[in-house]
């Protein structure tokens, strides 16, 4: 159970920055505000876009508020890892005994973890008391949309995973870590819900593992996705997070095999 | 010493050259230093104009599905998010490193800055110069230049002169509020993420027409934190627009008056901030 | 107080000298708020530095010295500027840190060993043309004293190299370059041989040295290492508690401290502890070799006489007592403030 014991440890170390949390929970409100305003304007126009009425359209801005710290959307949150590869101690970690992915991954999801609780509620609770939000009235919507969070933080673990591990090849990471960082606010529907995309961008979008990060769990929550819509998209979450945990590990032994074989 | 009030002044000029020349110093050393590694430079400064420009992507994705929002078409909403974006982005370039502050006062690097002879301001805004900032302000330009031939405005001298007065005033007011976030991390050094509230959040306001916010929001920025003044009510002036607050009319010109008291304010807080600091000493 | 020459050697000199560092009666109370009990924090006055006086003249080395949490960084912020005394009066060079503090910064140097004050990713020799730019250094001085630097701490490999490459014994050479660059007046050294190899040290100490005897700047140095001062310095402060409890000689800081000396023999088989040898008394025996602690104060040759006299000797050596356990004993008895007066002995006082 040491996975559990990390998860714990990263989940309290990241507690410990009270006041930056507070500072992050302001500025998600800040801008939970300022995009919920925007929609208001934009449904207001065109009352169902996206298939989502008002409602749902600003139940999904606040959905990505809460979820912008604990699924780094932005990236970020394994800059240790990045920092132990570039300073070569990561050879240390490549001996011992715990796997690798397995050891950031339980540390990533403390760290969502805290997050979730100390970056995500109190903006959501903001948002529903300001405006008129589609939350669901049953625990069973609400246990889907924590799994599909779940779903979706292993998915941009797996991400973030790949980028740290370019490192190990790359001489300057912070071009890739910037990209992906760009990839994954705007086609994760941050900036815009992606069934708002116009024709085949959103239709391409939809099916990128971005999408999967925040779109799905927003879907879910705005009850969207209902019955059968609803497994197709836990489904579509689980096969992002387990091919790109696999696609991890190939990258992991080539980056293995470099160390030990080329001495870093 | 120099108690008498033409000293305190010259002795405030000496101070004011001190810090404009070491800032020029450590500008120029730091833009030296990114340009000798020109790839890394390139492509930071295109990932930052990338990101801006995925920004206004969104915004013209939402076009795609209505022809005007709050009342303002895409040329319009161009043109605000144009003005408000180069301000934004010269202020970042100009002194955004400075909400690195918190960051120094926990580890004590703050102290080196008091060591040398120019002013720790200088010192703290010049430092970690980012040149590939560049990327916002020529998308920011690059908008503002499409919506300028597409927005119905009579243009006279004096409208045009508007232009660079909006980005003047504009750089001010954020350069002001860069500078209060910061002067707030002498107490709360965790708390750099509050100013992107009213940096980055208050840009991403001002790329909006202020008719899509609720009126209360919009007296915030205009009576509370004047963002309003950056490009909103030059802007509502210049398209022809009324203003949603029903102010009167030479209020739109207000600019340089309110930047000025701005950076006052903000000038003072910082002083206010060193000063505890160099008493306390954390 | 005032201008009172401590009394050795070099007293009329001194007497005679320009002082450079003034502190009078120097105070620095920080509030700080602890949590008592789950939400209720209490505030409460902590005098870091309190009312302290000294004077160091043009020219001198002196070692400031005290355990951690003493004061010790305390007074230097408070003596470069970066930190407002609550009390008391304070010039360097005639000129008041805390009013002053840009005007003063371009007449001193200062290396925090744990820290350093080059631009971090940037080249060394760009952090030094900062310097030089920065503190408006004429040209021609200006590659003399790099030249000089340079040679000295062997720089000349390390002027590409960005500072956050650099070890740490590199990294404290080129921060005391940057530092001298200016040709200041007085150079503060906060530790500035923790955590370096015995040659670096050796390197650093001897740079000093050799900078304060060309060009007469005056050192001010903390550390934790008794070597520092003895090669360098022959005046010794010690900061307790935010008081100076001791300003002269390290001979007299042993003295006054009560401190002992041990002479450690060798003879030439197992015997009975040592006896009869006055002044000293024998605190350990092990196999052939004998421990005999005596007073600092007290010249080691009678005893060695005393013992090759009446036993087979081998070898002998003597240690000092590190500055830990020389303070510790300074004021175990309590008593050393008291007698402060009047314990102003041949080499320094206790105050």
């Amino acid at each position: 159970m040491w996975y559990a014991a990390v998860a714990a440890g990263s989940f309290r170390r990241y507690a410990t920055y009270q006041m930056a949390t507070v500072a992050g929970v302001f500025t998600n409100t800040v801008f939970g505000f300022i995009v919920a305003f925007t929609y208001l304007a934009l449904w207001h126009e065109r009352p169902h876009l996206g298939g989502y009425d008002q409602a749902q359209a600003l139940t999904f801005v606040w959905t990505g508020q809460a979820l912008l710290a604990t699924a780094a959307l932005m990236g970020g949150g394994l800059d240790e890892l990045q920092e132990r590869i570039r300073s070569g101690d990561i050879a240390v970690d490549l001996y011992r005994p715990a796997d690798l992915q397995l050891w950031w991954l339980s540390a990533d999801l403390g760290r969502a973890g805290l997050q979730l609780l100390g970056r995500g509620v109190v903006p959501m609770a903001v948002g529903a008391l300001a405006f008129p939000l589609a939350l669901p009235g049953d625990p069973l919507t609400w246990g889907c949309f924590l799994l599909s969070v779940l779903c979706g933080v292993v998915v941009s673990f797996a991400l973030r995973y790949l980028v740290a591990l370019a490192s190990f090849w790359l001489l300057d990471g912070s071009g890739l870590a910037l990209i992906s960082g760009l990839a994954g606010m705007f086609f994760s529907g941050m900036l815009l819900p992606l069934r708002v995309f116009p024709g085949g961008l959103g239709e391409v979008a939809q099916l990128l593992p971005w999408a999967a990060v925040l779109q799905t769990p927003a879907d879910v929550l705005v009850g969207a996705l209902r019955g059968g819509a609803l497994v197709r998209g836990l489904v579509f979450q689980a096969a992002w997070a387990v091919g790109l945990l696999a696609l991890g590990r190939l990258v992991q032994s080539a980056a293995t095999r470099k160390v030990v074989v080329h001495g870093g | 010493m120099a108690s008498g009030r033409p000293g305190v002044l010259r002795d405030r000029a000496a101070e004011v050259a001190q810090g404009v020349s070491a800032y020029g110093l450590i500008v120029r050393m730091w833009v030296r230093s990114s340009l000798a590694y020109r790839t890394s430079f390139v492509m930071m400064a295109c990932g930052n104009f990338a990101a801006n420009a995925l920004d206004f992507v969104a915004i013209m994705l939402m076009f795609s599905q209505i022809d005007a929002l709050g009342g303002f078409s895409l040329p319009e909403v161009a043109f605000l998010y144009g003005t408000s974006g180069i301000a934004l982005g010269l202020a970042d370039l100009l002194l955004g490193s400075i909400e690195g502050l918190g960051r120094r006062v926990r580890d004590g690097t703050l102290d080196t800055l008091l060591l040398r002879p120019a002013p720790v301001f200088a010192q703290i805004a010049a430092d970690r110069f980012a040149l590939r900032r560049l990327g916002r302000i020529t998308q920011a330009l690059l908008v503002l230049g499409w919506s300028l031939p597409r927005i119905e405005v009579d243009w006279t001298v004096g409208r045009v002169l508007m232009l660079p007065l909006m980005a003047v005033c504009g750089t001010a007011i954020f350069g002001a509020v860069f500078t209060a976030g910061a002067a707030f991390q002498f107490w709360a050094q965790d708390a750099a993420e509050v100013q992107n509230s009213f940096t980055y959040g208050g840009n991403a306001m001002l790329q909006y027409p202020p008719t899509v916010f609720a009126k209360e929001l919009v007296r915030g920025v205009t009576f509370l934190v004047p963002l309003a003044f950056v490009n909103w009510l030059p802007a509502l002036r210049l398209l022809g627009r009324p203003d949603p607050l029903g102010l009167p009319g030479w209020v739109d010109f207000l600019g340089p008056a309110v930047a000025a008291l701005m950076c006052a304010g903000a000038g003072l807080a910082w002083r206010w901030g060193l000063r505890s600091y160099r008493s306390t000493g954390s | 107080m005032t201008g009172r020459a401590r009394d050795d050697e070099g007293a009329d000199a001194v007497d005679e000298a320009e002082q450079l560092i003034e502190v009078d009666g120097v105070e620095k109370v920080f509030t700080v708020r602890r949590r008592a009990g789950r939400l209720r924090r209490v505030r409460e006055e902590v005098r870091a530095v309190d009312g302290i006086s000294f004077r160091v003249a043009r020219g001198e080395m002196v070692g400031y010295i005290g355990p951690n949490g003493a004061g010790k960084s305390t007074t230097i912020k408070m003596l470069t500027g970066i930190l407002v005394p609550s009390g008391g009066r304070l010039r360097v060079a005639g000129i008041d840190p805390a009013q002053q503090r840009t005007r003063l910064a371009r007449r001193i140097g200062v290396v925090f060993g744990q820290r350093t004050t080059l631009w971090w990713d940037l080249p060394l020799k760009d952090s030094y043309e900062l310097v030089r730019r920065m503190y408006r250094i004429p040209d021609a001085a200006y590659r003399a004293h790099l030249e000089r630097c340079v040679e000295l701490l062997d720089l000349a490999p390390l002027l590409d190299v960005p500072v956050r490459q650099l070890s740490l014994g590199q990294r404290m050479r080129g921060d005391i370059a940057a530092a001298l660059l200016p040709d200041p007046e007085v150079l503060y050294l906060d530790e500035p041989t923790i955590g370096l190899d015995v040659v670096s040290k050796a390197k650093v100490r001897g740079f000093l040295r050799e900078v304060n005897a060309e060009r007469g700047t005056t050192v001010l140095l903390t550390t934790h290492d008794l070597t520092d001062i003895e090669q360098l310095c022959r005046r010794v402060m010690v900061i307790d508690h935010g008081r100076l409890v001791y300003d002269g000689g390290l001979d007299g800081l042993r003295a006054a401290g009560g401190g002992e000396r041990t002479l450690v023999v060798d003879l030439e088989r197992e015997l009975p502890p040592i006896e009869g040898v006055p002044g000293a008394r024998t605190v350990r025996v092990d196999g052939p070799r004998q421990w005999l602690a005596f007073p600092a104060s007290q010249s080691a040759a009678p005893l060695v006489a005393a013992v090759a006299a009446g036993y087979p000797l081998v070898d002998l050596s003597v240690r000092e007592p590190d500055i830990e356990s020389l303070i510790a004993e300074l004021y175990a008895g309590g008593g050393m403030r008291a007698d402060a007066a009047g314990a102003g002995g041949k080499d320094g006082r206790a105050l």
